[in-house]
């Protein structure tokens, strides 16, 4: 399953956001994987998409620009894939 | 977060926009996955 | 940002350690001829319950997602259970690497209760007759009735962690078999010439032939088994194994020893490694952040001696503790260099009359020192 605009998902429960001085290092104690989030862009997004209906109300509420979009939707599902982030 | 949180943060974030101005026409690679077994240092 | 830059990144450290092992005691009922902590005999300055404790208040506040406890043999402790469970209850993930001699039936289903535990098991032979010499007489039937312990407690897929010699390399296939029987993974890493392994290294270490050996074997099997990125002084060979590709110490890991000490990492048990202590003013923190020696760790280094050669951008120049325990300097080539850099200078060194090789600073090793006399 592929995140769209109008996918609403969340930090996984079991996901742990640690700050960095490049971002933050995400790690999902039930898998044991190791993610680096590599802006601090995407820390503020990650943290704020279960407060939003869906992926696209967070990128505006965030201030991202809507020429990162694609950017930000590879990055979200591939933190999907890596169970950081669950499918509400 | 403590004031030198910040300012490591305000640092990272220049330095990314510069690398970043590069990549920008493409996409930006936002996150990177590693094992947490693959650093060296750990037995 | 390229994997490179996240390298480079990583490279000038983080805020805290990815991860970082905490070696709970210097006892143990084995006697390994490679103990990298030269092992054996408790320290009467060991940390008591209430001060690891405070060492895993201050790793939650910092963030530390996972440690990895060893020793000397840490399920030697009365208080193991105590720290695993508090440590887990804390949310740091625990992986703890045990010889198996204390995980009978009982403990076995105790630690399949836990969540957030992994478990790795030390082999160094597919039988005895390989893995006695180097971990003592017993110790393979140790493990495997472990290993049996934790299938039957169904534990899950626990690790075997092999050190890769010049006695076992040839058994890599045998050893993924062996974990593919108990469901488990297996882990291989690169010997050190430290601690005990400073006596053992010139017989145990592979060969150059066989250090090629190993870097098809990973290519061909590395998605599936783990390494620690250990062997990155291989990537000289050619194509990039998986992993980081870089040196942890002080950057992204170090180590806790039992009595607080903090140094850069597992194989640099010495005092020119050494960043300070858990007890010191501003506790583990200050000395992950502010110690001299892990703020040198993260500066740009220098390729030196090794600049000339081509590979540097592939092998980094290998292991800080390889070069530092056989007496090379650091800023040259691994002694495992598999351009043969490091053993034509490690030739010159052995044959000179004045050189003096680095002893680890602390030997808890058991007077006896049995282990090594268990081929009769």
């Amino acid at each position: 399953m592929t995140l769209t605009l109008s996918s609403a998902c969340a930090l996984h429960p079991q996901v742990a956001l640690r700050p960095e001085p490049f971002g933050a290092l995400a790690y999902h104690y039930g898998n044991r994987r190791l993610v680096f989030l590599k802006h601090p862009d995407v820390v503020r997004v990650v943290r704020e998409l279960g407060d939003h209906p869906s992926v696209g109300h967070t990128l505006r509420a965030c201030g991202i620009a809507t020429e990162r979009d694609a950017s930000f939707l590879q990055a979200l599902n591939q933190l999907t894939k890596s169970e950081i982030l669950r499918v509400c | 977060m403590s004031p030198v949180a910040v300012a490591t943060v305000e640092t990272a974030s220049q330095e990314d926009l510069e690398t970043a101005a590069e990549v920008l026409v493409l996409e930006e690679l936002l996150v990177e996955e590693i094992s947490i077994d693959g650093m060296c240092g750990v037995y | 940002m390229s994997a490179s830059q996240l390298v480079t990144q990583l490279k000038r450290g983080l805020d805290a350690p990815i991860c970082l092992t905490w070696e709970l005691t210097y006892a143990c009922n084995l006697q390994c001829v490679h103990c990298l902590s030269s092992s054996g005999q408790r320290d009467d300055r060991e940390l008591t319950t209430e001060q690891a404790f405070a060492v895993l208040d201050e790793l939650r506040d910092l963030q530390v997602f996972y440690i990895n406890i060893g020793g000397g043999e840490p399920m030697v402790r009365r208080d193991f259970f105590d720290i695993i469970e508090y440590s887990i209850a804390n949310d740091i993930g625990v992986k703890f690497s045990t010889n198996g001699a204390f995980i009978d039936e009982k403990n076995a289903q105790r630690l399949a209760a836990m969540d957030y535990l992994d478990i790795q098991i030390s082999l160094d032979g597919v039988d005895a007759i390989t893995n006695d010499p180097v971990r003592g007489v017993g110790s393979y039937d140790i493990a495997r009735r472990a290993m049996d312990n934790l299938k039957a407690a169904n534990f899950g897929p626990f690790k075997i962690s092999v050190v890769v010699t010049r006695h076992n390399v040839d058994q890599l296939d045998e050893f993924k078999a062996l974990a593919d029987s108990y469901g488990a993974q297996l882990r291989i890493t690169r010997l050190r010439p430290s601690g005990r392994g400073v006596d053992s290294w010139n017989d145990l270490h592979p060969t150059n032939e066989q250090q090629v050996q190993i870097y098809n074997w990973l290519l061909a099997h590395g998605d599936n088994v783990l390494t620690g990125d250990s062997f990155f002084h291989l990537n000289a060979l050619g194509e990039s194994l998986p992993g980081l590709n870089m040196c942890g110490a002080g950057r992204v890991v170090c180590l806790i020893d039992p009595i607080g000490d903090v140094y850069a990492c597992p194989f640099v048990l010495h005092d020119q490694f050494k960043a300070g202590n858990v007890h010191d003013t501003g506790g583990f923190t200050s000395v992950w952040r502010d110690s001299e020696l892990f703020t040198s760790l993260r500066e740009p280094e220098s390729a030196g001696a090794c600049a000339s050669c081509g590979n540097y951008d592939s092998c980094q120049g290998g292991c800080m503790a390889a070069k530092f325990f056989t007496g090379l300097p650091l800023d040259g080539p691994d002694p495992e260099c598999v351009t043969g850099h490091g053993a034509t200078l490690l030739a010159e060194r052995q044959a000179s009359p004045v050189s003096i090789t680095p002893k680890p600073s602390k030997d808890h090793s058991k007077p006896a020192r049995s282990a090594l006399s268990v081929v009769s």
